[in-house]
């Protein structure tokens, strides 16, 4: 008796884990309002990306154009496929003590991966990744970028 | 009021007038032909838009919604690459059985048109073994499936011909005792039999629980007899790349992609005229103002309305469900549907003779 019990128990069961399932797609196909595609094109200015997209790397700078890259290249060295380059320079403070400093920040772009190594990597949350995603251009040199602006230097007190 | 059995019987007057009566079958067999025709290009067209919509709908997406008014005409423009696509014919292939077999296919779901109903009066063929021809003519579609894969000369492409047919074989017997225990409550095979015989409501509801459980087990065995996923072992994307139709390109792969859904129509034809009354609108004993109402509704679309409520049903089977194995897969068959529709089957002869059947 304990098999046709069981073979009965196991026809109703799998009855109800489908009908389970079924609600749940009868679900999504009643309501509309879930559906997660986006009309990308048509709807460029009210895009609604998640928050964990990623684009592109760039480097935060604040009003005063200060960014808080020391020059350290923990970026470079967890990157894996050499994305990232990092030239650095000796600045002299005002006491007169050589101190390492970032001078340029080359980002090749069309290497990157969007593998978040790097910004996991920085001591100081200098790099995040953006939500940009329209790269494509004409010249292939034009994707190698020099992340920190003109004339910046760093935020008082990163060390 | 228009109705298509007035059409007909005008068009078959006007003919009878000039014409003798062995031209005028001539010319409505083509006139038959040429409806058949249109009828599966049509299908063809809605259901693989329907499916497409219903999969992305269900799948938290929008679907086709570029070509034409809101996708609709994403279909024919598909239909139009596919016919422009070199059709190839491998070198290793059995060059004859590899361009024949996609039109066996279609044969055979043409075959199957004949006697279903389309409305009131409407039917191709009322032959007076209208449920035994349905079975057997089902059955030929396996063989055209067997001999695009064997002919291929591909391994997957036999694999897959081999699947379908040990899949289509086993859930024939599912399939055909369902039809036989509508068919013990009618007492007839004829399909207008069995759809006058349900003048006072629908067998689904008339035949209690035995015909519900008939009813079951008819939808999920024509559902692996189309090869449709959650039975898709036949096609099988993920381990045998397209299954039998690996090989085939262009007009041929259209022929067997439009065989499929055709017959997805035609089962759910065939389950809506066995189960809800065919073109019959929807009736109860006694109600008389009810049935009134509901008379004013066309039988064409009763039919279509019911057909397409079956099709939906199984486009949300696909999308809901997970593949079986193919162990999984004769294990449900052999194991619980074949022994259920049996005990079923006797159920409802006991049922049917002691008449405890609404009648």
């Amino acid at each position: 008796m304990g098999f046709i019990s069981n073979y009965i128990r196991t026809v109703f069961t799998s009855i109800k884990s489908l009908l389970i399932g079924m609600k749940r797609t009868g679900y999504y196909f009643t309501h509309h309002s879930e559906i997660i595609t986006q009309n990308y094109p048509e709807n460029r200015d009210s895009l609604n990306l998640p928050e964990r997209f990623r684009g592109e790397v760039v480097l935060l700078h604040d009003e005063k154009n200060e960014h808080r890259c020391t020059g350290c290249t923990a970026c470079e060295l967890a990157c894996p496929n050499g994305t990232i380059k990092i030239v650095t320079k000796f600045d002299i403070s005002p006491e007169g003590k050589k101190k390492k400093a970032l001078d340029t920040f080359i980002y090749h772009l069309e290497l990157c991966t969007m593998c978040n190594l790097c910004i996991e990597a920085c001591p100081t949350d200098a790099i995040k990744m953006a939500q940009n995603f329209e790269h494509s251009v004409y010249d292939r040199s034009l994707l190698t970028k020099t992340l920190n602006k003109p004339g910046s230097k760093i935020m008082e007190g990163v060390e | 009021m228009i109705s298509i059995e007035k059409i007909t019987s005008s068009i078959h007057l006007k003919l009878s007038e000039s014409f003798s009566p062995m031209i005028v079958t001539l010319v409505e067999m083509t006139i038959i032909g040429i409806f058949v025709l249109t009828l599966f290009a049509m299908l063809g067209l809605i259901l693989v838009f329907m499916e497409r919509k219903v999969s992305a709908y269900m799948q938290i997406r929008i679907g086709p919604n570029r070509v034409g008014y809101r996708g609709t005409a994403q279909t024919l423009a598909d239909t139009i690459k596919l016919l422009v696509k070199e059709g190839l014919t491998p070198d290793g292939a059995d060059k004859f059985l590899f361009n024949f077999a996609p039109f066996i296919v279609m044969i055979g779901a043409m075959l199957l048109m004949a006697p279903i109903p389309f409305a009131r009066n409407v039917q191709i063929w009322d032959l007076n073994i209208g449920v035994l021809y349905i079975t057997a003519v089902s059955s030929i579609s396996v063989i055209g499936i067997l001999m695009a894969g064997w002919s291929s000369n591909n391994k997957y492409s036999l694999l897959g011909a081999m699947r379908s047919g040990a899949q289509i074989v086993s859930y024939e017997l599912s399939a055909g005792l369902a039809i036989l225990s509508i068919v013990i409550l009618t007492g007839s095979l004829k399909i207008s039999d069995i759809i006058a015989s349900q003048q006072n409501g629908w067998w689904i509801f008339k035949g209690h629980i035995p015909a519900m459980i008939s009813f079951v087990i008819f939808i999920i065995a024509v559902t692996a007899e189309t090869n449709r996923a959650p039975f898709d072992m036949a096609e099988a994307e993920s381990e045998l790349t397209a299954g039998f139709h690996t090989e085939y390109s262009g007009m041929k792969f259209a022929l067997f992609f439009l065989a499929e859904y055709v017959n997805i129509f035609i089962v759910c034809a065939i389950g809506a005229t066995l189960f809800l009354g065919g073109w019959m609108p929807l009736h109860f004993g006694s109600w008389q103002v009810f049935n009134h109402i509901m008379d004013f509704i066309p039988s064409s679309i009763w039919f279509m309305g019911k057909t397409f409520a079956l099709i939906f049903l199984i486009m949300w089977f696909r999308w809901s469900f997970p593949r079986l194995r193919i162990d999984q897969l004769l294990n449900l068959e052999w194991k619980y549907l074949l022994p259920i529709g049996m005990l079923n089957l006797l159920l409802m002869t006991l049922v049917a003779i002691m008449g405890w059947y609404v009648k």
